[in-house]
């Protein structure tokens, strides 16, 4: 995963004549990734218990559409209290969240209660969601400007964390790698279990230092705002990213919630022999997905500065694909978050790559086709041991990929 | 068992059905077991009695009939029902879920937690591990997931989660089917322990040397119903055989 990230990016910077690898373009890509991988960090959950969303996309621009509607309708007009009020963007987020989570819930609870399968449930939402849009009394006009302070949830010159609290945080993010090794280290001590060789340990929490010190100098404060000049710091989406990723990674490695939606994605049977409540399980994978959505919807349309009516329109398939890159599987049970993040990288860093190569959008999506399919293909190979395969696949992959770059180029 | 009809059994399953659609899987079955016995269910393919068990086991339960547990009527709704009356089941078909590591697998459905509320990997795999050592000492692989275990170090993963939780009432359906000589034995061992401290085992299997050797009574099944249970003193293994492949009851069982 991380070697192909690398083999990806060099071989742009190679292409684009060292275009790729500066502040700028990885500080960008770094916010474009950033609602992807935030929606796909629920996607694995719903994944690895053997369903799949279809639903997101449309979701995402139902409740961006809704917020929008919220913050520069509703609030300043309806109810009469004016334009950017310090509390607005704080209403505005938390209705779509629990808009997102009820609406997670009735997927959710249509699935694991009604006994309708997933694709089905959520094939329907994504009808139902995006045609709502144009039934919030507004035909379906865009949405614009929106409130100040929400703005500064997408990024954008003054939505960034700025030199200091860049270092801030990242000496916390150090601290805490530092720590959660050390923890789990003891842990395992204390109950006389084998621990890794200190040296491992040590490796692994200073490997994480130096990458969590490096993105941020190289990136967040190597890349100085067009605008004001300063150093722009980790941008907000980026930061809400790092917050739902390590949320979402506790949920499902370090609570019950998680180890039943595995144990469901493992054996169905063997989960509801064991005593757990499946049904519920299924449904609040959909809830989190609800509200992922909800925080992904604010990301995009605060970047955007407005709500369009075809907000997330395909993203269904960019998260899909990015959970599945990342190492999800489709038969059940395995799949990691920080995984899915990662894919969410490598999709947006082929896209980039592409536009930075000035690559038409429609040979964009045949090679994104194209990499989709010879990651799974690989994955699937290695993890019957056919190694020869996956060697097949790669190259085949590669050269079909190179085929449509390089006549693609304009 | 001579004074079975003085004690209270542990457990006592009185005209339990349970149909598929039309076909009548159980049918009218009456059944008990007492503290520190084993009682062997034995029958042909089909007969019933992994879907009996099951209704004790809270997996698919009864549509009717009655099940006491220490004398007092009870309701089996679901496994966590059986769980809370000391019910622990090992099932036919291995109930693991694969990509899970063995510790995981033994605790599914009853992690220990931490104060906040966190699995607690470490007390989970620590006591796994104390549960291993008396049923397969040469068990290591306590966290690698269980799919790339053995048959027999499976079976070792789903006994010690029906052993762990201090069971009253042991179901094992057919726990050596997938184990080699030595594993079996040591299978045998734990019967004649768990046993000895005072749990009551129904024994599901088609080996009747395995019945003979186990069990104290034996209860054979043909066709959803119950032929007869009979004491294992009292009859050969030619008699047993014969209820199971025709369902006559011998002459001399009680
Ligand atoms: N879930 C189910 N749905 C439909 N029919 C079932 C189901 N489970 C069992 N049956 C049927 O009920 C009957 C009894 O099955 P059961 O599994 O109890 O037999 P068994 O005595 O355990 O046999 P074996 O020795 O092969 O394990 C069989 O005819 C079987 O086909
Ligand atoms: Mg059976």
């Amino acid at each position: 995963m991380v070697a192909a990230l690398a083999v990806i990016w060099l071989g742009f910077h190679f292409l684009s004549d060292g275009a790729f690898l500066t502040s700028r373009n990885l500080w960008n890509l770094s916010v474009q990734s950033a609602s992807i991988a935030i929606m796909a960090t629920g996607m694995v959950l719903i994944i690895v218990s053997r369903n799949i969303d279809l639903s997101v996309g449309s979701l995402l621009g139902f409740i961006g559409y809704v917020m929008a509607v919220m913050q520069a309708r509703w609030i300043p007009e309806t109810f009469g209290l004016g334009f950017d009020q310090p509390y607005t963007w704080a209403i505005t987020l938390a209705v779509g969240v629990v808009l997102g989570a009820a609406i997670g819930a009735v997927q959710g609870a249509v699935v694991a209660y009604g006994g309708v399968p997933a694709f089905i449930v959520t094939l329907g939402g994504f009808l139902v969601w995006r045609g709502l849009i144009f039934r919030m009394g507004e035909q379906g006009k865009t949405i614009s400007p929106l409130d100040t302070n929400f703005q500064l949830l997408g990024g954008g010159p003054d939505g960034s964390l700025g030199a200091t609290r860049s270092w801030i945080l990242g000496v916390i993010g150090c601290i805490g790698a530092v720590l959660s090794v050390w923890l789990a280290r003891r842990r395992r001590r204390r109950y006389d279990l084998a621990v890794r060789p200190l040296g491992v340990d040590v490796g692994i929490a200073v490997l994480s230092c130096v990458v969590i010190i490096a993105g941020i100098w190289l990136v967040a404060i190597g890349y100085e705002s067009p605008i004001t000049g300063d150093p722009s710091g980790v941008a907000n989406p980026v930061v809400i990213l790092i917050l739902v990723t390590i949320v979402v990674t506790y949920m499902a490695r370090r609570r019950r919630f998680g180890r039943y939606v595995y144990a469901i994605g493992g054996n169905p049977e063997a989960a509801e022999l064991g005593g757990i409540n499946t049904r519920r399980t299924v449904m609040m994978t959909f809830v989190l997905m609800g509200v992922l959505c909800a925080v992904a919807a604010a990301v995009q349309t605060a970047r955007l500065n407005a709500a369009v009516t075809n907000l997330g329109i395909q993203n269904e398939l960019d998260v899909i694909s990015a959970a599945v890159i990342g190492g999800t599987s489709f038969s059940g049970g395995i799949g990691t978050i920080s995984g899915a993040v990662l894919g969410a990288v490598v999709m947006q860093s082929l896209r980039s790559g592409m536009v930075l190569l000035r690559i038409d959008s429609p040979s964009q999506d045949i090679v994104v086709g194209i990499v989709l399919v010879t990651a799974v293909a690989i994955d699937a190979a290695l993890r019957l041991g056919r190694r020869r395969t996956a060697g097949i696949s790669l190259t085949v992959g590669l050269v079909l990929a190179a085929l449509i770059i390089q006549t693609g180029r304009q | 068992m001579t004074d079975t009809a003085t004690r209270t059994p542990l457990v006592e399953m009185r005209d339990i059905r349970v149909s598929f659609g039309g076909l009548r899987a159980v049918n009218g079955v009456t059944i008990s077991l007492f503290p520190g016995e084993v009682v062997a269910l034995v029958g042909g393919n089909g007969a019933g009695k992994s879907t009996l068990m099951h209704a004790l086991a809270g997996a698919h339960p009864a549509d009717s009939g009655q099940i006491f547990v220490n004398g007092k009527a009870v309701t089996i709704g679901n496994p966590r029902d059986a769980r809370t009356h000391g019910i622990e089941v090992i099932y036919q078909r291995l109930a693991l879920a694969d990509n899970i590591d063995a510790s995981g697998n033994v605790f599914l459905g009853r992690e220990l937690r931490t104060r906040t509320g966190a699995l607690d990997d470490s007390a989970m795999a620590s006591a796994t591990r104390d549960v291993m050592k008396r049923l397969n000492p040469r068990f290591k692989n306590l966290n690698t997931a269980v799919r790339s275990l053995s048959g027999g170090q499976r079976q070792s993963v789903a006994i010690a989660r029906a052993v762990h939780f201090n069971a009253k009432i042991l179901i094992m359906d057919e726990p050596t089917a997938a184990l080699g000589p030595a594993e079996t034995e040591q299978v045998r061992e734990l019967i004649e322990q768990l046993k000895s401290e005072g749990i009551g085992i129904f024994l599901i299997s088609h080996d009747i040397h395995d019945v003979f050797d186990l069990a104290d009574r034996i209860s054979v099944m043909m066709q959803g119903q119950l032929v007869g249970t009979v004491d294992k003193h009292k009859v050969t293994k030619d008699e047993v055989l014969a209820m199971i492949i025709m369902g006559q009851k011998p002459a001399a069982a009680n």
